[in-house]
């Protein structure tokens, strides 16, 4: 039976990695995540897990791809500078496959920046922070509920595909308090052959290495790192379509600006106006056949986002530019009221008619 | 009868390393140690950057190689992960002295329970001979090209004595491989590094004052006795810290 119980989101997080198995956490103390690590801090002794605060980012990172390599289900959490500093780690994690969950709970940059809530790493997650060619799964909760079922669904995902998968999440899905349902988990552990977990003289030694220094080889592990990639494309994309049957306006929001937008879509329909939303949960792979779809109908998109502009980007490249494609922001720890996303419907639906 | 053989340890693949370099020496210790502690099959070796880097290829048991600097904390987390298998780093001095710095310090610190082998021959070889951070007073490098100028750059980092202050470091000890004498004194050492895990009890390092012919500029003899003369004296050998007894008189 699932439980029902009020959490925060950054608590939901933990609760939800330890249910399903995650038993080593390596993290560094950074606003606004540390609940997370404060969770895991309580409750991984007591279970016989790892929790383990490290000296830095980086070192939290690489003792990730120590245990990843090892075999086990492990994580880390940071914030947005954070995430700059285990960005290194996230590409050699790319160049060994190695699986494991990444959560970045959002605030403002550049910099040091602030410590509210902001959607600004939205490149550095989908584009990769660190240096190669390489992909992340990335994954957008826009409820307290989501931030335990998409952590949940990236271990899935990570140990299925040999990838890192991210939960892209921010100040404020970490830190509000909804009420949640936990299902009790209980999760298989994967056949992890490849594993560096000690031959048992049994086997060849197994080695977890991004080294591959003959172009030609290298070429082919970048090509069929790209297959892969292509998989995770066809099968696990993820959004969520609300009143767009009709639409004529159609908005883009993932997170906490989905949240905002879905109340001034409600208010632009009381209003007359035929809006709606298509709200991407997976940030990477992008959900661009429904906005290519939706380009082909509406008559104009507006990217909703905690940031300069990232996103809209990828709404443009989905829909070809076939629409006008508008950007309604708030930078720097703001957050747009449905008023203000309400105001853009307006002016947009007044504009194009 | 056998007189000499190769370690099980060792997988059959021919070195990349320079003629005359050290490493061979050293690898061969590390893998009699596995092959006489019978611990190859739940060892699990971590490769640095460096020229050590394909280090991976060479021993016969799981390996990964992790970023410049980095080996302690991948080794971290895989001795967290399976606290049953046993954890080595392969690291030289630029990787655990420079870049690595906060990563050696902060797992003696914590008294990881892992194995450190670190390579010292006071240069940068895989990137062709820049000064490294325990390149002495004076050494002529790619990138000191005048002689370390202590005056601008500083002086070099002595890592066992620095260690030996931290309460973490069970064993720390300097070696060198420059005589069949030393040699011998480095496997016992790197021998009772792998012990002590085995046991349980806590952070050992072994220092390997090591030679690098290539970007020394001499022959591998000449390079020998460069050590002897050179190195041995600012980096005196000897055990720095070793509180192994204390530690299984704790555990029994």
């Amino acid at each position: 039976m699932a439980e029902k119980v009020l959490m925060k989101g950054n608590e939901a997080i933990a609760e939800a990695a330890i249910r399903c198995g995650c038993r080593h956490y390596f993290g560094y103390p950074i606003t606004p995540q540390t609940e997370i690590a404060a969770y895991m801090a309580k409750r991984m002794p007591k279970i016989g897990g790892t929790f383990l605060q490290a000296e830095s980012e980086v070192a939290a990172i690489n003792m990730v791809i120590g245990a990843a390599s090892a075999g086990v289900r492990v994580m880390t959490s940071s914030s947005s500078p954070g995430i700059s500093l285990k960005s290194e780690g996230l590409s050699y994690m790319a160049g060994c496959d190695l699986p494991a969950l990444v959560v970045n709970v959002q605030r403002g940059g550049p910099g040091l920046g602030g410590i509210q809530p902001s959607q600004s790493d939205y490149f550095q997650a989908t584009r990769g922070g660190g240096h190669g060619d390489y992909r992340m799964i990335v994954l957008a909760p826009a409820s307290v509920q989501e931030m335990a079922s998409l952590t949940a669904k990236a271990f899935d995902l990570a140990d299925k595909y040999r990838m890192t998968a991210m939960i892209l999440a921010d100040g404020t899905m970490g830190q509000m308090m909804e009420p949640v349902e936990l299902d009790e988990g209980g999760y298989t552990p994967v056949d992890k052959p490849w594993a560096a977990s000690g031959t048992g003289m049994q086997r060849e030694h197994n080695i977890i290495n991004s080294l591959s220094l003959v172009p030609e080889e290298l070429e082919k592990l970048n090509f069929a790192r790209y297959e892969k990639y292509k998989a995770v494309e066809e099968n696990e994309t993820m959004y969520e379509e609300y009143m767009m049957d009709d639409a004529e306006i159609c908005v883009v929001a993932f997170g906490i600006a989905a949240r905002v937008s879905k109340n001034a879509v409600i208010a632009a329909r009381e209003a007359g106006i035929k809006a709606g939303m298509i709200r991407p949960i997976t940030l990477w792979p992008f959900p661009a056949a429904p906005i290519k779809a939706a380009a082909a109908r509406c008559k104009a998109f507006i990217s909703v986002e905690l940031n300069m502009g990232q996103m809209i980007e990828d709404v443009r490249l989905a829909s070809e530019c076939r629409r006008p494609v508008c950007l309604c922001n708030r930078v720097g720890g703001m957050i747009p009221s449905p008023e203000q996303v309400l105001g853009k419907i307006k002016e947009i639906n007044g504009g194009v008619q | 009868m056998v007189v000499f053989d190769k370690p099980h340890a060792l997988t059959d693949v021919p070195l990349h390393y320079c003629p005359g370099c050290t490493h061979g020496i050293i690898h061969r210790l590390v893998a009699e140690a596995i092959d006489e502690l019978g611990i190859e099959g739940r060892t699990v070796g971590i490769a640095s950057v460096g020229c050590s880097v394909m280090t991976y290829n060479y021993f016969n048991c799981d390996m990964i190689q992790a970023a410049h600097g980095r080996a302690p904390a991948v080794a971290t987390g895989c001795k967290r992960a399976r606290p049953e298998n046993i954890v080595f780093t392969y690291q030289g001095d630029g990787d655990l002295a420079a870049i690595g710095t906060a990563e050696t310090v902060h797992a003696a610190a914590r008294g990881e329970n892992i194995t450190v082998i670190f390579v010292n021959n006071a240069i940068y070889g895989m990137t062709g001979g820049q000064m490294a951070p325990t390149s002495l007073p004076g050494q002529v490098t790619q990138t000191s090209p005048y002689g370390r100028d202590v005056k601008t750059v500083g002086y070099p980092v002595k890592v066992c004595e620095m260690l030996r202050e931290l309460d973490g470091a069970t064993y720390l000890e300097r070696v060198a491989v420059n005589s069949v004498k030393n040699v011998k004194a480095a496997k016992k050492a790197i021998k009772k590094a792998f012990e002590n895990q085995v046991k349980g009890l806590g952070f050992s390092l072994i220092e390997v004052i090591s030679t690098c012919p290539t970007n020394w500029g001499m022959t591998p003899e000449k390079a020998l006795k460069w050590a002897e003369d050179n190195m041995i004296p600012y980096y005196p050998l000897g055990v720095y810290k070793d509180i192994t007894a204390e530690k299984e008189a704790e555990r029994a």
